[in-house]
Protein backbone atom coordinates (compact mmCIF):
# COMPACT_ATOMS: atom_id res chain seq x y z
CA UNK A 1 0.00 0.00 0.00
CA UNK A 2 1.42 3.34 -1.00
CA UNK A 3 1.13 6.23 1.37
CA UNK A 4 0.28 9.56 -0.21
CA UNK A 5 3.78 10.85 0.45
CA UNK A 6 5.51 8.20 -1.66
CA UNK A 7 5.52 8.90 -5.35
CA UNK A 8 5.52 5.82 -7.59
CA UNK A 9 7.75 6.65 -10.52
CA UNK A 10 7.70 5.37 -14.07
CA UNK A 11 10.60 5.30 -16.54
CA UNK A 12 8.93 8.13 -18.45
CA UNK A 13 8.75 10.38 -15.38
CA UNK A 14 12.22 9.68 -14.03
CA UNK A 15 14.26 12.42 -15.75
CA UNK A 16 11.76 15.16 -15.07
CA UNK A 17 10.87 14.15 -11.53
CA UNK A 18 14.26 13.04 -10.20
CA UNK A 19 17.15 14.30 -12.31
CA UNK A 20 15.75 17.79 -12.88
CA UNK A 21 14.31 18.20 -9.41
CA UNK A 22 15.31 20.98 -7.05
CA UNK A 23 14.99 18.72 -4.03
CA UNK A 24 17.11 15.60 -3.50
CA UNK A 25 15.25 12.39 -4.36
CA UNK A 26 15.53 8.98 -2.78
CA UNK A 27 14.48 6.24 -5.21
CA UNK A 28 13.63 2.80 -3.82
CA UNK A 29 14.02 0.32 -6.66
CA UNK A 30 11.81 -2.62 -5.75
CA UNK A 31 9.60 -5.42 -7.09
CA UNK A 32 6.57 -7.24 -5.71
CA UNK A 33 8.38 -10.60 -5.66
CA UNK A 34 11.20 -9.39 -3.42
CA UNK A 35 10.75 -10.16 0.29
CA UNK A 36 13.32 -7.68 1.61
CA UNK A 37 11.76 -4.96 -0.60
CA UNK A 38 8.40 -5.61 1.00
CA UNK A 39 10.00 -5.52 4.43
CA UNK A 40 11.44 -2.02 3.98
CA UNK A 41 8.21 -0.67 2.48
CA UNK A 42 6.89 0.68 5.81
CA UNK A 43 10.25 2.36 6.51
CA UNK A 44 10.03 4.18 3.16
CA UNK A 45 6.50 5.32 4.04
CA UNK A 46 7.69 6.70 7.38
CA UNK A 47 10.61 8.52 5.79
CA UNK A 48 8.28 10.08 3.23
CA UNK A 49 6.25 11.59 6.04
CA UNK A 50 9.25 12.76 8.01
CA UNK A 51 11.17 14.24 5.09
CA UNK A 52 8.22 15.83 3.28
CA UNK A 53 9.40 19.10 1.76
CA UNK A 54 13.07 18.17 2.24
CA UNK A 55 13.62 15.00 0.20
CA UNK A 56 11.35 13.48 -2.44
CA UNK A 57 10.81 9.88 -1.38
CA UNK A 58 9.95 7.75 -4.39
CA UNK A 59 9.65 4.13 -5.45
CA UNK A 60 10.14 2.49 -8.82
CA UNK A 61 8.86 -0.97 -9.66
CA UNK A 62 11.68 -2.53 -11.68
CA UNK A 63 9.36 -5.04 -13.35
CA UNK A 64 7.18 -2.34 -14.87
CA UNK A 65 10.08 0.05 -15.50
CA UNK A 66 13.18 -1.75 -16.81
CA UNK A 67 14.92 1.23 -18.44
CA UNK A 68 16.00 3.24 -15.40
CA UNK A 69 17.32 0.23 -13.40
CA UNK A 70 19.24 -0.81 -16.54
CA UNK A 71 20.76 2.65 -16.88
CA UNK A 72 22.09 2.45 -13.31
CA UNK A 73 23.24 -1.21 -13.62
CA UNK A 74 20.89 -2.35 -10.87
CA UNK A 75 21.04 -6.14 -10.59
CA UNK A 76 20.04 -6.48 -6.95
CA UNK A 77 17.10 -5.13 -5.03
CA UNK A 78 16.11 -3.41 -2.89
CA UNK A 79 18.55 -0.75 -4.08
CA UNK A 80 18.05 2.76 -2.77
CA UNK A 81 19.71 5.61 -4.60
CA UNK A 82 19.82 9.20 -3.41
CA UNK A 83 19.97 11.71 -6.27
CA UNK A 84 20.78 15.39 -6.02
CA UNK A 85 21.21 17.78 -8.93
CA UNK A 86 20.92 14.89 -11.37
CA UNK A 87 23.80 12.95 -9.80
CA UNK A 88 24.00 9.95 -7.50
CA UNK A 89 25.16 11.08 -4.07
CA UNK A 90 24.64 7.85 -2.15
CA UNK A 91 23.49 4.30 -2.77
CA UNK A 92 22.72 1.25 -0.66
CA UNK A 93 21.53 -2.26 -1.46
CA UNK A 94 19.66 -4.59 0.89
CA UNK A 95 17.01 -4.36 3.58
CA UNK A 96 18.75 -1.73 5.64
CA UNK A 97 17.19 -0.27 8.77
CA UNK A 98 15.62 3.11 9.25
CA UNK A 99 18.55 4.39 11.30
CA UNK A 100 20.95 3.81 8.41
CA UNK A 101 18.64 5.48 5.90
CA UNK A 102 18.10 8.48 8.16
CA UNK A 103 21.88 8.85 8.49
CA UNK A 104 22.21 8.68 4.70
CA UNK A 105 19.53 11.34 4.15
CA UNK A 106 20.83 13.65 6.87
CA UNK A 107 24.29 13.74 5.29
CA UNK A 108 22.75 15.32 2.20
CA UNK A 109 19.84 17.38 3.50
CA UNK B 1 17.42 -6.31 42.03
CA UNK B 2 18.63 -3.09 40.42
CA UNK B 3 16.13 -1.12 38.38
CA UNK B 4 16.44 -1.70 34.63
CA UNK B 5 14.68 -0.34 31.54
CA UNK B 6 13.40 -3.78 30.64
CA UNK B 7 13.01 -7.25 32.11
CA UNK B 8 14.03 -8.75 28.79
CA UNK B 9 15.71 -7.43 25.67
CA UNK B 10 15.71 -9.57 22.54
CA UNK B 11 18.52 -8.82 20.15
CA UNK B 12 17.42 -9.53 16.58
CA UNK B 13 14.01 -9.92 14.92
CA UNK B 14 14.11 -13.08 12.82
CA UNK B 15 11.87 -16.09 13.56
CA UNK B 16 13.69 -16.83 16.85
CA UNK B 17 13.49 -13.25 18.09
CA UNK B 18 9.87 -12.75 17.03
CA UNK B 19 8.82 -16.00 18.72
CA UNK B 20 10.70 -15.13 21.90
CA UNK B 21 8.99 -11.75 21.73
CA UNK B 22 5.58 -13.34 21.26
CA UNK B 23 6.03 -15.58 24.30
CA UNK B 24 7.45 -12.82 26.52
CA UNK B 25 4.89 -10.20 25.50
CA UNK B 26 2.03 -12.65 25.94
CA UNK B 27 3.34 -13.39 29.42
CA UNK B 28 3.35 -9.65 30.16
CA UNK B 29 7.10 -9.21 30.60
CA UNK B 30 8.48 -5.74 30.07
CA UNK B 31 10.21 -6.70 26.85
CA UNK B 32 11.87 -4.91 23.94
CA UNK B 33 12.89 -6.40 20.61
CA UNK B 34 15.84 -4.59 19.04
CA UNK B 35 16.39 -4.98 15.31
CA UNK B 36 19.09 -3.19 13.36
CA UNK B 37 17.50 -3.64 9.93
CA UNK B 38 13.95 -4.77 9.38
CA UNK B 39 12.31 -7.70 11.15
CA UNK B 40 12.52 -11.00 9.33
CA UNK B 41 16.17 -11.78 8.97
CA UNK B 42 17.30 -14.35 6.48
CA UNK B 43 13.81 -15.79 6.00
CA UNK B 44 12.94 -12.71 3.98
CA UNK B 45 15.13 -13.93 1.17
CA UNK B 46 13.53 -17.37 1.08
CA UNK B 47 11.35 -17.66 -1.95
CA UNK B 48 9.06 -20.37 -0.69
CA UNK B 49 8.67 -22.27 2.57
CA UNK B 50 7.03 -25.66 2.34
CA UNK B 51 8.16 -27.12 5.64
CA UNK B 52 6.74 -24.79 8.27
CA UNK B 53 3.79 -26.66 9.79
CA UNK B 54 0.38 -25.03 9.85
CA UNK B 55 0.65 -23.74 6.28
CA UNK B 56 -0.37 -26.73 4.15
CA UNK B 57 0.02 -24.85 0.87
CA UNK B 58 3.37 -23.29 1.79
CA UNK B 59 4.02 -19.54 1.77
CA UNK B 60 6.75 -17.02 1.04
CA UNK B 61 9.34 -16.13 3.64
CA UNK B 62 8.08 -12.56 3.84
CA UNK B 63 4.46 -13.68 4.33
CA UNK B 64 5.53 -15.96 7.17
CA UNK B 65 7.41 -13.10 8.83
CA UNK B 66 4.43 -10.76 8.39
CA UNK B 67 2.28 -13.29 10.22
CA UNK B 68 4.84 -13.79 13.00
CA UNK B 69 5.23 -10.03 13.46
CA UNK B 70 1.47 -9.49 13.47
CA UNK B 71 1.03 -12.21 16.07
CA UNK B 72 3.66 -10.67 18.35
CA UNK B 73 2.11 -7.24 17.81
CA UNK B 74 -1.29 -8.55 18.92
CA UNK B 75 0.32 -8.96 22.36
CA UNK B 76 1.88 -5.48 22.13
CA UNK B 77 5.48 -6.54 21.64
CA UNK B 78 7.52 -3.34 21.62
CA UNK B 79 10.14 -3.19 18.87
CA UNK B 80 12.87 -0.68 18.20
CA UNK B 81 15.15 -0.08 15.25
CA UNK B 82 18.70 0.35 16.45
CA UNK B 83 22.20 -0.90 15.91
CA UNK B 84 23.85 -2.22 19.06
CA UNK B 85 27.58 -1.53 19.06
CA UNK B 86 28.50 -2.82 22.50
CA UNK B 87 27.09 -5.22 25.07
CA UNK B 88 28.16 -5.37 28.70
CA UNK B 89 27.07 -8.61 30.31
CA UNK B 90 29.40 -9.02 33.30
CA UNK B 91 27.01 -7.55 35.87
CA UNK B 92 23.50 -8.64 36.83
CA UNK B 93 22.21 -5.64 34.86
CA UNK B 94 22.86 -6.24 31.18
CA UNK B 95 23.72 -3.10 29.29
CA UNK B 96 23.42 -2.48 25.54
CA UNK B 97 24.92 0.57 23.89
CA UNK B 98 23.46 1.69 20.58
CA UNK B 99 25.23 3.43 17.72
CA UNK B 100 23.22 6.55 18.58
CA UNK B 101 24.87 6.55 22.02
CA UNK B 102 21.66 5.50 23.75
CA UNK B 103 22.05 2.95 26.56
CA UNK B 104 19.47 0.33 27.39
CA UNK B 105 19.47 -1.92 30.44
CA UNK B 106 17.73 -5.19 31.06
CA UNK B 107 17.70 -8.03 33.54
CA UNK B 108 17.83 -10.68 30.84
CA UNK B 109 18.92 -10.87 27.23
CA UNK B 110 18.09 -13.27 24.40
CA UNK B 111 20.60 -13.15 21.58
CA UNK B 112 18.96 -13.84 18.20
CA UNK B 113 21.39 -12.05 15.94
CA UNK B 114 21.35 -14.88 13.43
CA UNK B 115 23.78 -15.55 10.65
CA UNK B 116 24.57 -14.13 7.24
CA UNK B 117 25.66 -15.62 3.94
CA UNK B 118 29.21 -16.85 3.83
CA UNK B 119 31.46 -15.38 1.15
CA UNK B 120 33.99 -17.09 -1.05
CA UNK B 121 36.57 -14.42 -0.33
CA UNK B 122 37.93 -14.41 -3.88
CA UNK B 123 39.05 -11.75 -6.34
CA UNK B 124 36.19 -9.78 -7.84
CA UNK B 125 33.58 -10.98 -5.38
CA UNK B 126 33.23 -7.77 -3.40
CA UNK B 127 33.68 -5.36 -6.30
CA UNK B 128 30.99 -7.07 -8.38
CA UNK B 129 28.46 -7.60 -5.59
CA UNK B 130 25.12 -6.27 -6.81
CA UNK B 131 26.54 -6.30 -10.34
CA UNK B 132 26.07 -9.99 -10.95
CA UNK B 133 27.43 -11.40 -7.69
CA UNK B 134 24.48 -12.19 -5.45
CA UNK B 135 23.69 -13.96 -2.20
CA UNK B 136 19.90 -13.79 -2.66
CA UNK B 137 18.22 -15.68 -5.48
CA UNK B 138 14.74 -14.37 -4.74
CA UNK B 139 15.92 -10.77 -4.69
CA UNK B 140 18.06 -10.80 -7.76
CA UNK B 141 17.04 -13.83 -9.85
CA UNK B 142 14.63 -11.95 -12.14
CA UNK B 143 17.46 -9.70 -13.34
CA UNK B 144 18.91 -12.72 -15.14
CA UNK B 145 16.05 -13.58 -17.49
CA UNK B 146 17.24 -15.76 -20.40
CA UNK B 147 20.84 -15.55 -19.25
CA UNK B 148 23.35 -18.21 -18.23
CA UNK B 149 24.25 -18.05 -14.58
CA UNK B 150 26.10 -19.98 -11.89
CA UNK B 151 25.25 -21.19 -8.42
CA UNK B 152 28.03 -22.06 -5.99
CA UNK B 153 27.26 -24.59 -3.25
CA UNK B 154 25.72 -28.00 -2.63
CA UNK B 155 23.50 -27.59 0.40
CA UNK B 156 19.73 -27.10 0.72
CA UNK B 157 19.83 -23.39 -0.05
CA UNK B 158 22.05 -23.73 -3.11
CA UNK B 159 20.01 -26.53 -4.65
CA UNK B 160 16.59 -25.06 -3.86
CA UNK B 161 17.59 -21.69 -5.25
CA UNK B 162 19.24 -23.23 -8.35
CA UNK B 163 15.85 -24.73 -9.12
CA UNK B 164 14.11 -21.40 -8.41
CA UNK B 165 16.55 -19.55 -10.68
CA UNK B 166 15.59 -21.68 -13.68
CA UNK B 167 12.31 -19.74 -13.68
CA UNK B 168 14.36 -16.91 -15.14
CA UNK B 169 17.75 -18.07 -16.35
CA UNK B 170 18.08 -20.14 -19.51
CA UNK B 171 20.78 -22.26 -17.86
CA UNK B 172 21.95 -22.61 -14.27
CA UNK B 173 25.26 -24.33 -13.63
CA UNK B 174 25.87 -25.51 -10.09
CA UNK B 175 29.52 -25.54 -9.10
CA UNK B 176 30.22 -27.76 -6.13
CA UNK B 177 33.53 -28.58 -4.51
CA UNK B 178 32.57 -32.23 -3.84
CA UNK B 179 31.07 -34.93 -6.04
CA UNK B 180 27.87 -35.34 -4.05
CA UNK B 181 25.34 -32.84 -2.78
CA UNK B 182 24.62 -32.23 0.88
CA UNK B 183 21.08 -31.02 0.06
CA UNK B 184 18.10 -33.06 1.18
CA UNK B 185 16.91 -35.85 -1.16
CA UNK B 186 13.71 -34.20 -2.34
CA UNK B 187 15.60 -31.09 -3.44
CA UNK B 188 18.29 -33.16 -5.17
CA UNK B 189 15.71 -35.15 -7.13
CA UNK B 190 14.01 -31.97 -8.30
CA UNK B 191 17.31 -30.44 -9.37
CA UNK B 192 18.53 -33.54 -11.22
CA UNK B 193 15.22 -33.69 -13.07
CA UNK B 194 15.44 -30.06 -14.13
CA UNK B 195 16.88 -29.89 -17.65
CA UNK B 196 18.07 -26.33 -17.20
CA UNK B 197 20.37 -27.26 -14.31
CA UNK B 198 23.87 -28.56 -15.03
CA UNK B 199 26.53 -29.55 -12.52
CA UNK B 200 30.26 -29.08 -12.33
CA UNK B 201 31.65 -31.31 -9.60
CA UNK B 202 34.85 -31.25 -7.57
CA UNK B 203 35.55 -27.64 -8.46
CA UNK B 204 36.07 -24.31 -6.74
CA UNK B 205 35.50 -20.84 -8.11
CA UNK B 206 38.78 -18.96 -7.79
CA UNK B 207 38.01 -15.58 -9.37
CA UNK B 208 35.07 -13.53 -10.66
CA UNK B 209 35.84 -11.24 -13.56
CA UNK B 210 34.18 -8.44 -15.52
CA UNK B 211 34.54 -4.76 -16.29
CA UNK B 212 31.37 -3.22 -14.90
CA UNK B 213 29.38 -6.39 -14.42
CA UNK B 214 30.13 -10.09 -14.05
CA UNK B 215 31.25 -11.51 -17.38
CA UNK B 216 33.03 -14.75 -16.47
CA UNK B 217 34.46 -16.77 -13.60
CA UNK B 218 37.54 -18.92 -13.28
CA UNK B 219 37.24 -22.33 -11.68
CA UNK B 220 39.80 -24.90 -10.61
CA UNK B 221 38.99 -28.59 -10.20
CA UNK B 222 40.45 -30.87 -7.57
CA UNK B 223 43.14 -32.03 -10.03
CA UNK B 224 44.35 -28.45 -10.32
CA UNK B 225 43.01 -27.82 -13.83
CA UNK B 226 41.67 -24.34 -14.41
CA UNK B 227 39.08 -23.09 -16.85
CA UNK B 228 36.94 -20.05 -17.61
CA UNK B 229 33.16 -20.03 -17.73
CA UNK B 230 31.15 -17.18 -19.22
CA UNK B 231 28.27 -16.07 -17.00
CA UNK B 232 26.43 -12.84 -16.24
CA UNK B 233 25.53 -13.83 -12.71
CA UNK B 234 26.91 -15.90 -9.87
CA UNK B 235 24.85 -16.79 -6.81
CA UNK B 236 27.03 -17.72 -3.85
CA UNK B 237 25.05 -19.95 -1.51
CA UNK B 238 27.66 -21.68 0.64
CA UNK B 239 26.27 -21.57 4.14
CA UNK B 240 26.31 -18.94 6.79
CA UNK B 241 28.57 -17.25 9.32
CA UNK B 242 27.42 -15.98 12.72
CA UNK B 243 26.53 -12.35 13.38
CA UNK B 244 28.66 -12.30 16.52
CA UNK B 245 30.85 -9.22 16.12
CA UNK B 246 29.53 -7.39 19.18
CA UNK B 247 29.29 -10.45 21.42
CA UNK B 248 31.75 -11.44 24.18
CA UNK B 249 32.20 -14.97 22.84
CA UNK B 250 34.59 -16.30 25.49
CA UNK B 251 32.27 -15.18 28.25
CA UNK B 252 29.15 -16.58 26.56
CA UNK B 253 30.68 -19.82 25.30
CA UNK B 254 31.09 -20.38 21.56
CA UNK B 255 32.16 -23.09 19.13
CA UNK B 256 35.12 -22.89 16.74
CA UNK B 257 33.06 -21.13 14.07
CA UNK B 258 31.87 -18.50 16.54
CA UNK B 259 28.32 -19.78 17.04
CA UNK B 260 27.08 -19.56 20.64
CA UNK B 261 26.89 -22.74 22.69
CA UNK B 262 23.87 -23.11 24.98
CA UNK B 263 22.31 -25.80 27.15
CA UNK B 264 18.91 -27.35 26.37
CA UNK B 265 17.14 -24.35 27.87
CA UNK B 266 19.05 -22.02 25.48
CA UNK B 267 21.09 -20.63 28.40
CA UNK B 268 24.63 -19.41 27.75
CA UNK B 269 27.40 -19.45 30.35
CA UNK B 270 26.29 -15.99 31.51
CA UNK B 271 23.32 -16.14 33.91
CA UNK B 272 20.29 -14.39 32.44
CA UNK B 273 21.63 -14.47 28.88
CA UNK B 274 20.09 -16.89 26.38
CA UNK B 275 20.67 -17.46 22.67
CA UNK B 276 18.26 -18.79 20.05
CA UNK B 277 18.08 -19.34 16.30
CA UNK B 278 20.87 -19.37 13.75
CA UNK B 279 23.41 -17.76 16.09
CA UNK B 280 23.37 -20.97 18.17
CA UNK B 281 25.86 -23.74 17.68
CA UNK B 282 23.81 -26.55 16.09
CA UNK B 283 23.52 -28.72 13.01
CA UNK B 284 20.06 -27.82 11.76
CA UNK B 285 19.19 -24.25 10.81
CA UNK B 286 15.53 -24.17 9.85
CA UNK B 287 12.79 -21.62 10.55
CA UNK B 288 10.95 -24.16 12.68
CA UNK B 289 13.73 -24.82 15.17
CA UNK B 290 14.69 -21.15 15.25
CA UNK B 291 11.14 -20.33 16.31
CA UNK B 292 11.09 -23.23 18.79
CA UNK B 293 14.32 -22.09 20.37
CA UNK B 294 12.93 -18.57 20.70
CA UNK B 295 10.04 -19.96 22.73
CA UNK B 296 12.34 -22.02 24.96
CA UNK B 297 14.64 -19.02 25.50
CA UNK B 298 11.73 -16.77 26.51
CA UNK B 299 10.60 -19.34 29.06
CA UNK B 300 14.17 -19.63 30.36
CA UNK B 301 14.23 -15.83 30.76
CA UNK B 302 11.00 -15.99 32.76
CA UNK B 303 12.42 -18.71 35.01
CA UNK B 304 15.54 -16.66 35.62
CA UNK B 305 13.47 -13.57 36.45
CA UNK B 306 11.27 -15.44 38.91
CA UNK B 307 14.35 -16.92 40.61
CA UNK B 308 15.79 -13.42 41.08
CA UNK B 309 12.71 -12.03 42.82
Amino acid sequence: MAGENVKHLTDAEFDEYVLKADLPSLVDFWAPWCGPCKAIGPVIEELAGEYAGKVQITKMNVDDNPTTPGKYSIRAIPTLILFKGGEIVDQVTGAVGKTQLVAMLNKTV
Amino acid sequence: MAKTDYQLIILGGGPAGLTAGLYAARDRLKVLLLEKGVVGGQVLVTDWIDNYPGFPDGLTGSDLIDKMAAQAKRFDLQTKNGNVVKVELSEATKKLILESGEELTSQTLIICTGARPNKLGITGEEDLTGKGVSYCATCDGPFFRDQEILVVGGGDTAIQEADFLTKFASKVTVIHRRETLRATKVLQEKAFANERIKFIWNSNVIAIEGEKEVERVRIRNNDGEEKEIAASGIFILIGTIPNNEILPLAQLGADEQGFIVTDNEMRTKIPGVMAAGDIRSKNVRQVINGAGEGAVAAIAAEHYLSEQE
